[in-house]
């Protein structure tokens, strides 16, 4: 008589019109509870008995009125009973065949007297009586419009009336919903004995392999088709005369792995059958094989490419059920707020619901809807084995407690937000979740899980990957903090603010950095009643609740479920609170919230970094009250709550921008002038990890700011010191930042920092801040005072990579001025240099490259990276992938080459490495290009190498080029081209591979470098008569006159030469034409 | 209550008060004299709130609930016993309430939980305190067991020499350890907001200050 009445009666007569309940063995074993239940009523609850119900339940009745006896007036045709209500109308009226019981006594009575026919009678009671709650309590109980009809709901209304019988109503409404409870519970036990299949799972299963299959190495399957295409009204495609054995369809499956495959679906399942005989068209319809529990079960047993391959596109597959899931049914909220507890105990229940619906249908062979629960109802049945046993006796227990309302003090809000129907609902996912993970865990996770972490792998790609969700066994061997904090919670829930408060003072005693204990108090409902605390007026409960969830929000996972369970809005408005310790305690939680992607965007969403960010500015206002009061804390503390929070906000793009908009730097400049630690690490932090974006590097250095961070950089506390080090480092790609540093006195100290390898991090910080302070030659001249140089250089060895790459770009920065290079000559720094270019980190490839380069400029230096074969290794690097790296060697090779004793020979000895370098004239990243043509300037300095690379076809690679606005490129383009002219009829190739036109053009580029290098092209190539020609039809005279005026005499020299070539060709036409 | 003796009775007030100012002291004098109402002071009679007035006051203004600690809250004012809080009783009793210091407050505090006055909070008192603070449940077989539950735990937490009640000395160490154990029998002072509250009325006109009663 309760909800799961109403609805099975539902789904029983789902689409039938007539209101009739098949029999079926789970309709049957429904109505015998329901029995069971009516028969016992009157012992066990005499008094609810009696409770007059506000319709009758009235039917037509088969039993006849001489079966009446004593307590009733019986004549021929009617019965009346003697048991009346107030106005003397009797309870039971029999008025042949129509009867009508208005009391439960009555109810169990006439059970009682109908004896064999009992199940009849209920079944004929039932259908007449869609609704008997109703009838039974009045309207307000309906149960079929509503979905969910809590027992908080009835409570509530029963609270609300004053009626003398409400005590009774009360009651027997408990009743019933256990009773509902019970039956549910019941049902789904027998539902999960048998699964079927029906023509929409399989329909839509086939549709979704059908999407994933085709060609290629990624689908699942290569074809999937069905035998027949019609596809008669009821969804099937069998014959008629096969749907009688409840086949389905047949389809014909080709796997990447094995021969085509013919299948029968049917509602018992997918097996193999005898095929389809080709010239016929006729299915041998035996069965071949086992039966399997769907499709995707099936073809993963028959094809192990299947199966990889699905496990790759589960989430994609599982995706797209969601979705068709969805649309039939009203969709199970989504991420509502409180996802665990709220939603699933929802979707828990339609998932139980839709799997009734199903197989009632499937029972009375109607159309059917689209429905693909069978796998839910899989999981069901998996877990029930498990589930069975302790599921019931908790539903036993734990719905018997009917809620008294309870009055609070101080008109606090109740922190019992959740029903105990949710408390049912997340025990069942919770056990759903434990057994089913551990086989396929995107399969069988709860319809939000699958969302929730789809959407995430998707938009989340930095260091936070969802770790897997580790739920406390329900068998396993639990700790006793576990059943102690437990205990609190329950006491969380249930008790008024002073029995709240000292629950949390006392759980705040267990050790909350243990895992063990943060996860217990997740795993028995904690973290949502910490959040509901969160949300009442309760400055002591929101202050102890903080406390503790600023604890156990230190675990990744607890961090999760926080922002899962709406914890995040919620923080942010208690920043807006006036007490100023709850500001502190909600910016700190957010300060270990925020470690991932998910949480800063919630964050922000929620307008919480402009309120952090008004925290920073708390500490200016020096108004303090003369006796803070009691629950109080300092401004400066707020503040540094405040930076904590946008600290680990900032580590997200947009909320940096956030920050910077709502007016976060001038205050972070204000509080970097403290002088209190705890407050400057998390301000520098917070600067530090801005400093990535130019808009901050800018302001940085607008605000002062570098002044204080080289002041902090003598600070006591290395990882004050580090993350100073790390800002500068971020901010000193500024040139006139650089000079900041260095007129602020920053060098030093960070030359004596280096002194101290112990710490790593800041060793790699301060590495960072000094290779690109070196960039300035200034910075440079005061790092060689502080002997900076070499203590760089002992940390070439044994230091981790993100520390080299910083050492060996600050050496490389350094090895530009002569007297370094000389240092690191004498210091032996040129071996471990070498040694490096073996590595595989590019980041410090490139450095490696450079440094070793900039060493070759050195003819001395040269002979010993010669000696220990670096300019080997540098060539082959030129092989590397990455293009930084190609380019970097590239350029380094150019000093070698340029002053290695028997450069000819040398490049020479390198097999296939002249083939290589014009090869790489291919590449289309231009720096790439320009120090390739570098090299080949370099290369083509011997004769014989020249003439290599020329055979190798360097002219018409080099003429591609030609046409590039890119400087840089065009200089060494254009020497290369100059120096290439020096071979065989190269100065004639490049004439008709068209590069003397482009070149002309060069001469009206702003950079003399350019002019220089191509005039002195121009120059080589007027040798040649045609060259000439195109010159001066290009307009190069004028160029080259202006040229001639240049203070540059390379130039000077060049583009003089190149006219009177152009000139002496034209003196000598004219001359020949007049002779 | 001419105004002359008014005066000389806040000045007298001012002198013994540590947390009030002048002006302070003579809004809340007002206010006391408002709330009393006009009764002609004869020799004899005590002017001052009885029990009843008190406890409206306290529910009415600092929204305190339980009957049981409001009766403490009154007796606290009452320094001397004499079922009424006098205007000093009230100055004092106002000064602690909205200015007090942290030991003043944990010794009133404690004060108001130790109810028979013995110098310990022992677990019956305890258990009285706290026995309306969970909600029943009936399907529990002892309903206090709940109760008895959060006394030991309370006991653990704040009993520091382990002899099974509560000296000032093991409240005082637990208090300062954990403010919020301040108040761990039950809400005797007023909270935040509507001490706020109650100050910006008070010390801006006692005159209009309202009660509603």
């Amino acid at each position: 008589m309760g909800v799961a009445l109403t609805r099975s009666a539902q789904w029983m007569a789902a689409g039938c019109g007539t209101e009739t309940l098949e029999i079926t063995p789970l309709n049957e074993a429904i109505l015998n509870e329901i029995i069971v239940f009516v028969e016992s009523f009157i012992y066990k609850h005499p008094q609810e008995a009696k409770f007059v119900f506000v319709e009758p339940l009235e039917w037509k009745t088969s039993l006849d009125p001489s079966a009446f006896e004593s307590g009733y007036v019986v004549s021929e045709t009617t019965v009346r009973s003697e048991e009346a209500d107030k106005n003397g109308e009797p309870l039971l009226f029999l008025s042949v065949p129509q009867i009508k019981i208005r009391s439960f006594g009555q109810l169990s009575h006439f059970l009682y007297i109908a004896r064999d026919t009992k199940l009849k009678e209920a079944q004929a009671c039932l259908e007449a009586n869609r609704d008997p709650v109703v009838k039974i309590l009045g309207s307000d109980y309906s149960t079929k419009k509503g979905e969910d009809s809590s027992a908080l709901n009835i409570l509530d209304k029963i609270t609300k009336d004053d009626d003398p019988e409400s005590e009774f109503k009360m009651s027997l409404a408990t009743l019933i919903q256990q009773l509902d409870l019970h039956l549910l519970n019941h049902s789904l036990k027998h539902i999960s004995l048998e699964i079927h299949l029906n023509p929409s799972t399989v329909k839509n299963d086939i549709e979704l392999l059908k999407r994933f299959s085709g060609k290629g190495e990624h689908t699942v399957l290569e074809s999937i088709e069905y035998t027949s295409d019609y596809e008669f009204s009821n969804g099937c495609r069998a014959p008629p005369w096969r749907q009688m054995h409840g086949e389905v369809c047949y389809v014909t499956v080709k796997p990447h792995d094995a021969d085509k495959l013919c299948v029968t679906c049917s509602t018992e399942g997918v097996f193999l059958n005898g095929g389809k005989a080709e010239d016929k068209g006729e299915i041998n319809y035996e069965r071949k094989s086992e039966i399997y529990q769907d499709l995707v079960t099936f073809l993963k047993d028959k094809s192990a490419t299947f199966s990889e391959n699905m496990a790759k596109q589960e989430n994609k597959f599982n995706e797209e059920k969601q979705k068709e899931e969805k649309e039939p049914e009203e969709a199970p909220p989504k991420e509502g707020a409180a996802a665990i507890g709220k939603a699933v105990a929802g979707s828990g229940k339609n998932t139980l619901e839709k799997n009734q619906y199903t197989l009632g249908k499937n029972q009375i062979g109607k159309r059917l809807e689209p429905s693909l629960n069978w796998k839910t109802n899989v999981g069901y049945k998996d877990n029930r084995s498990s589930l069975k046993d302790t599921q019931e006796d908790k539903y036993g227990s734990r719905f018997e407690k009917p809620r008294s309302p309870v009055s609070y003090g101080r008109g606090q809000k109740s922190p019992l937000k959740d029903t105990q129907e949710e408390k049912h609902g997340s025990k069942l996912e919770k056990k759903r979740l434990s057994v089913s993970y551990g086989r396929t865990p995107a399969l069988r996770k709860g319809p939000d899980k699958i969302e929730d972490i789809v959407s995430e792998s998707s938009s989340e790609s930095e260091e936070d990957e969802e770790p897997p969700d580790h739920r406390q066994e329900a068998n396993a061997d639990l700790p006793s903090e576990y059943w102690q904090i437990q205990k609190l919670v329950k006491y969380l829930k249930g008790g008024n603010q002073t029995a709240t408060v000292i629950a949390l003072c006392s759980m705040k005693d267990f050790n909350l950095a243990q895992d063990t204990c943060q996860l217990a108090i997740r795993d028995v409902g904690g973290l949502e009643v910490l959040i509901n605390l969160l949300d009442t007026d309760e400055v002591k409960c929101k202050i102890g609740s903080l406390k503790i969830l600023k604890e156990i929000s230190h675990n990744p996972q607890i961090r999760r479920n926080i922002v899962d369970l709406g914890g995040l809005p919620i923080l942010v408005k208690i920043l807006d609170s006036s007490n100023k310790h709850l500001k502190c305690l909600a910016a700190e939680t957010i300060a270990n919230v925020a470690k991932f992607r998910r949480a800063r965007r919630a964050v922000r969403q929620h307008g919480g970094i402009t309120k952090l960010v008004a925290l920073l500015d708390c500490a200016q206002n020096s108004t303090e009250p003369p006796q803070p009061s009691l629950y109080e804390t300092r401004d400066v503390e707020v503040a540094r709550c405040g930076a904590l929070a946008l600290w680990s906000c900032s580590k997200s793009y947009a909320n940096k921008e956030a920050i910077r908009l709502a007016g976060g730097i001038p205050l972070l400049a204000r509080l970097l002038k403290t002088s209190h630690q705890n407050m400057l690490i998390p301000v520098v932090g917070t600067l530090q990890e801005c400093a990535s974006e130019a808009s901050y590097r800018a302001a940085i250095k607008a605000e002062r700011i570098i002044e204080n961070l080289v002041k902090n950089l003598n600070s006591e506390n290395e990882q004050l010191q580090e993350h100073c080090a790390m800002a500068i480092y971020q901010c000193a790609e500024d040139e006139e930042t650089r000079d900041l540093v260095r007129l602020h006195g920053g060098l030093k100290p960070l030359a004596s920092l280096l002194n101290n390898t112990d710490n790593k991090e800041r060793l790699a910080a301060v590495t960072g801040a000094i290779w690109k302070c070196s960039i300035s030659r200034e910075n440079v001249t005061k790092f060689r005072e502080y002997k900076a140089i070499e203590t760089l250089l002992e940390l070439l060895t044994d230091q981790p990579e993100e520390v080299l790459v910083n050492v060996v770009g600050a050496l490389g920065e350094c090895c530009q001025e002569h007297e370094n290079r000389v240092i690191v000559r004498k210091c032996g720094g040129i071996q471990p240099l070498v040694n490096l270019l073996v590595g595989i980190n590019q980041a410090l490839l490139v450095n490696v490259t450079k440094a070793v380069g900039a060493c070759a400029v050195e003819p001395e230096s040269m002979m010993i990276i010669d000696r220990l074969d670096g300019v080997r290794l540098l060539w082959s690097l030129l092989k590397n992938p990455h293009p930084d790296v190609k380019a970097s060697a590239a350029w380094a090779l150019c000093p070698c080459i340029e002053n290695a004793k028997d450069a000819g020979e040398m490049v020479r000895s390198f097999v296939g490495g002249l083939e290589l370098v014009v090869n790489l004239l291919k590449s289309d990243n231009k720096e790439v290009l320009a120090s390739i043509c570098a090299a080949i300037t370099n290369i083509a300095k011997d004769q014989e190498n020249l003439a290599v690379i020329t055979d190798h076809g360097v002219v018409p690679l080099l003429s591609k080029l030609a046409n590039t606005n890119n400087d840089k490129l065009r200089r060494h383009l254009a020497e290369a081209i100059s120096h290439c002219c020096m071979w065989g009829r190269n100065k004639v190739a490049f004439g008709e591979h068209k590069a003397v036109a482009p070149l002309v053009r060069y001469l009206k580029s702003n950079d003399t470098n350019v002019h220089r290098a191509t005039a002195q092209a121009l120059y080589q190539l007027s040798e040649e008569a045609d060259n000439c020609i195109t010159m001066h039809e290009n307009g190069a005279v004028k160029l080259l006159l202006d040229m001639v005026g240049s203070p540059d005499q390379d130039l000077q020299e060049a583009a003089a030469g190149c006219i009177s070539n152009i000139r002496r060709l034209a003196l000598a036409t004219e001359k020949a034409r007049y002779t | 209550m001419n105004r002359k003796k008014l005066q000389k009775l806040t000045h007298n007030l001012v002198k013994n008060c540590k947390h009030f100012n002048k002006h302070e002291v003579s809004c809340l004098v007002n206010l006391f004299y408002n709330l009393v109402g006009d009764v002609a002071e004869r020799p004899g009679t005590v002017i001052g709130l009885d029990r009843n007035a008190f406890r409206n006051i306290l529910h009415m203004t600092f929204g305190m609930t339980d009957d049981m600690i409001m009766d403490r809250v009154f007796r606290g004012f009452d320094k001397d016993n004499d079922g009424c809080v006098s205007v000093s009783e009230w100055i004092n009793g106002l000064s602690l309430f909205l200015r007090g210091t942290l030991e003043e407050k944990m010794k009133y505090c404690f004060e108001v939980f130790d109810l028979n006055g013995d110098g310990f909070i022992s677990k019956e008192e305890m258990f009285h305190m706290l026995k309306n603070s969970l909600l029943k449940q009936p399907s529990e077989e002892d309903p206090d067991e709940g109760i008895k539950d959060l006394v030991e735990i309370t006991l653990k937490k704040m009993d520091c020499d382990h002899d099974g009640k509560l000296s000032f000395a093991d409240y005082e160490q637990a208090v300062r350890e954990e403010t919020l154990l301040l108040e761990a029998f039950g809400p005797c002072l007023p909270d935040t907001e509507s001490q706020m509250e109650f100050e910006a009325q008070v010390f801006k006109n006692p005159h209009e200050f309202n009660y509603d009663v």
